[in-house]
């Protein structure tokens, strides 16, 4: 029982990542109507450009969160106007096509710039809390504060979507595009939001890897299949569904180790997108198909 | 006096290929405009055309006597010209009032006023407004989408086949409000189907034809003959 | 460098070249042709490539293996294994937009590598599998230009098929598909079926590239089918080339792993601590590569040309 809930707990943590990647992809793909394969690779620079940050100025590991959000907006606004705004009026298929190869080349500029090798934020050892009134499980004070922050960050998009004026234009763009553009909605400004929220949130994702694991070129390139079944299933185009997606997802693949062995935990985020794929694939809250 | 709206010989389509030969429209300020004809005459192309939605090859659009040819929907906007398109014309995970909202994106200064003006001429609108608009019947969804225009404050409104696909009781209704909204000073310039009935309420009518003009001639003139009601008003 | 050694080096060029050509021919069939956006080649390949090797090497205690088959027998498992695979994911995808192709594929394509890496009994794990024979082995034409001509015999093979199903009406059907889908359906014809068609085809000639590849490289290991090697670069060939176009392709094929080839050759120059930067830089060019060509010249070297029998040309918007 213990075990369960100790992977519940893993699996939550996971999740939260997943889900600040997912929101992102969702989010872009509601706007551009592309899926955007650099996202794991936003993670991926997201954590680098934290990393330098803390150790530029010598300061703590949680001051690479804000420096790297600022850091990746900046850098996805950026990529934006200068690729892939080139390419909008071609098929949104020739985006896709674009942000694949901007992952490969993202992949290999973190390559080139702090090299192969792994590398960590330097946190310190911690000792976890025991929580004997949650059966004895063990919790690290990293692992509360990347679900807290989470769920603040969660709150924030949903108020902003909810609240501003911004926000509303943005959930208007992604359900009726001509619409948006007769009513005199500027696209363009409403497109620079939606980076700068996906590339803050990748960049939240890939610090929270590194807290939690370590940094590494390919970090993000691994979590971008969870990401997108986790897009997938709650449904593409949809960042309320990310939330659930990403939570579920993360769960079953701690959960899956009690089962299969560990380097197969990527396979079960993989086996239940298609499993959705099948079943019902506009996902669990009915996307943009 | 000025034209509110003044479009001359026209000419532009989709790739290429030119749907509006030499189109010409006019709308004076509190004129109902309407535009008949035989499906692929081009009459919401003209529409989309006129509201920079497509590329005008050559010809002329002005509006209250400044050129505003190829000018981007936004600064069509900005001017005080509205455009309700026929079919997806509501925002439908939002809900009413976020859709009244979108309406009145680039306009400055309290909201409030403007969806209140909405809500009277639509008291239906205000009892539904926290309700998604994709959830809503067809007539509903037409109010919505008329209001949504309404939100600039335009002074020429145009509607593409307002009445599409709604019931007769709707339809009236429909009219009913386009008068309303007309009374109110608002320009009005509208593709309909129902021929008959959208002359009827018509200060004038354009019958087009292969993107040209036919005939144009005030509402009951063009009832009245005898050529268009036996080509567009069923005999 | 000796004449002997530039032409040495010209063949084995040429004969790999003439592998990611039969690639870049397998996605010309499925993007191309059809618009159907499939990342994870690099699982097509692989399939073939191990498939190929365990049927063709002697038998070894490592991983499963030793049926010591010809070089032919192999390719056509090859073929086989990745036509299963292909039927597969195109059953669950022919009905979806091209956005959850391209997420499905290149899951499976990881999956695969995951796969491999990991079942040791199967394919050796990471310590991969040596000694794949030689397909002339044995015959006087067992030399690297043999190798070629064998490759340059199925890129020209798989270049009339694909060149075949292009002109005719099955192929008509295809593009119309690409086209104009509504249209196309419409008209009465079963897109789903035809998509899964042509995805399956374009299935079996990247394992057949596959099978090509392990019997010239002689060495396979999951490492050769990390996305970038396996799926990217072919992406780029058929881009730069010209999509639709299977001359292009082929032209494609040839020019990418030119520019592939040059700048290992540049990178080759740099003191030996740098030879990850080496390889992290020559990805980043041909990442820029794809992303100029995309930009300023969307259509290839060789643009499509249509077969002229085809009066009806004009095209929507």
């Amino acid at each position: 029982m213990t075990d369960i809930l100790q992977l519940l707990v893993y699996g939550l943590v996971l999740g939260s990542v997943l889900t600040m990647g997912a929101i992102g992809v969702s989010m872009i793909f509601g706007i551009l109507r592309f899926a955007h394969f650099a996202h794991g690779d936003f993670m991926t620079l997201g954590a680098y450009l934290g990393l330098a940050f803390i150790s530029a100025f010598h300061l703590s590991a949680w001051w690479a969160l804000p420096a790297a959000m600022v850091g990746m907006a900046v850098i996805a606004v950026f990529i934006d106007q200068v690729l892939y705004r080139r390419l909008r009026r071609t098929q949104p298929v020739i985006l896709l096509i674009a942000s694949f190869g901007m992952a490969l080349i993202l992949r290999s500029l973190v390559q080139l710039i702090w090299g192969s090798d792994n590398q960590t934020y330097a946190t310190g050892i911690q000792f976890p809390w025991r929580l004997d009134w949650l059966g004895g499980i063990r919790l690290k004070p990293d692992h509360l504060w990347i679900m807290l922050i989470s769920l603040g960050l969660v709150i924030a998009v949903h108020l902003f979507l909810t609240r501003s004026r911004l926000g509303k234009a943005m959930r208007a763009m992604s359900d009726n595009m001509d619409l948006a553009l007769v009513s005199g909605i500027p696209a363009e400004r409403v497109i620079m939001v939606t980076w700068v929220i996906g590339g803050a949130l990748a960049a939240a994702a890939g610090v929270f890897l590194g807290i939690d694991t370590r940094l590494h070129p390919v970090m993000g390139w691994t979590a971008l299949l969870p990401v997108f079944a986790a897009t997938i299933l709650g449904g593409i185009g949809r960042p309320y569904g990310a939330i659930a997606g990403g939570m579920i997802i993360g769960v079953s693949m701690e959960m899956s180790t009690l089962l299969i062995p560990a380097a197969y935990k990527p396979a079960v985020a993989f086996a239940i997108m298609v499993g959705m794929l099948i079943l019902r694939p506009q996902g669990i809250f009915k996307g943009t198909l | 006096m000025t034209n509110l709206l003044d479009a001359r010989e026209i000419y532009g389509g989709y790739g290429g290929v030119d749907i509006l030969q030499g189109t010409n429209l006019r709308v004076a300020p509190d004129e109902i405009v309407v535009i008949i004809g035989p499906n692929g005459a081009g009459k919401s192309t003209a529409m989309k055309a006129v509201f920079g939605l497509l590329r005008i090859r050559a010809g002329e659009v002005r509006y209250k006597g400044e050129a505003i040819t190829n000018a981007k929907p936004e600064q069509m906007v900005r001017r005080g010209i509205a455009y309700v398109p026929q079919e997806k014309n509501v925002f439908p995970s939002l809900t009413v009032r976020e859709n009244l909202e979108m309406g009145a994106y680039l306009m400055k200064g309290d909201l409030s006023k403007r969806l209140d003006k909405v809500y009277t001429l639509f008291p239906k609108l205000a009892e539904r407004r926290r309700q998604q608009a994709g959830l809503m019947s067809g007539g509903e969804r037409q109010m919505v989408a008329m209001g949504r225009a309404l939100m600039i404050d335009p002074e020429l409104l145009m509607l593409d086949e307002p009445t599409a696909g709604l019931s007769p009781l709707l339809i009236d209704e429909t009219f009913e409000r386009i008068k309303e909204i007309n009374a109110q000073g608002i320009g009005v310039l509208m593709v309909e189907q129902n021929a008959k009935q959208a002359l009827a309420i018509a200060d004038r009518g354009y019958v087009l034809a292969t993107g040209r003009n036919r005939h144009e001639d005030t509402g009951p003139n063009l009832l009245a003959d005898p050529e268009v009601a036996e080509m567009f008003l069923g005999g | 460098m000796e004449l002997s050694g530039i032409a040495s080096y010209l063949v084995s060029f040429l004969t790999f070249a003439g592998v990611y050509a039969v690639l870049a021919l397998g996605l010309n069939m499925q993007w191309g042709f059809t618009g159907q956006f499939n990342i994870g080649i690099a699982g097509f390949f692989a399939v073939g490539a191990y498939t190929s090797a365990i049927l063709t090497t002697p038998s070894s205690p490592a991983y499963l293996g030793g049926f010591g088959m010809p070089f032919l027998v192999g390719l056509a498992g090859a073929v086989i294994a990745a036509t299963i695979i292909g039927v597969i994911i195109g059953l669950i995808t022919a009905r979806l937009r091209t956005d959850y192709l391209a997420i499905a594929s290149i899951g499976i394509a990881e999956m695969i590598r995951l796969f491999i890496k990991n079942e040791d009994w199967l394919s050796n794990g990471v310590r991969g599998i040596a000694g794949i024979p030689r397909p002339l082995e044995g015959t006087p034409l067992d030399t690297p230009l043999g190798y070629l001509l064998v490759v340059a015999v199925f890129v020209v093979a798989v270049y009339f098929l694909v060149e075949r199903a292009y002109a005719s009406p099955w192929g008509r059907v295809l593009r119309a598909i690409r086209e104009n889908e509504p249209a196309t359906a419409a008209a009465g014809k079963d897109i789903a079926n035809f998509r899964l068609q042509a995805f399956v085809l374009g299935s079996a000639i990247m394992g057949l590239g596959g099978g090509l590849y392990a019997h010239f490289f002689g060495f396979l290991s999951p490492e050769a089918f990390m996305p970038l090697y396996g799926t990217f670069i072919v992406w780029v060939m058929l881009i730069a080339g010209g999509s639709g176009n299977n001359r292009g392709a082929i032209l494609g094929a040839v020019v990418v792993w030119g520019v592939w080839s040059v700048t290992e050759l540049l990178t080759d120059l740099l003191p030996a601590e740098h030879a990850t930067q080496g390889a992290a830089l020559r990805v980043l060019l041909i990442g820029v590569l794809l992303q100029v060509i995309l930009v300023t010249r969307p259509e290839g070297i060789l643009p499509e040309k249509p077969p002229r029998l085809i009066a009806d040309r004009r095209r929507k918007r």
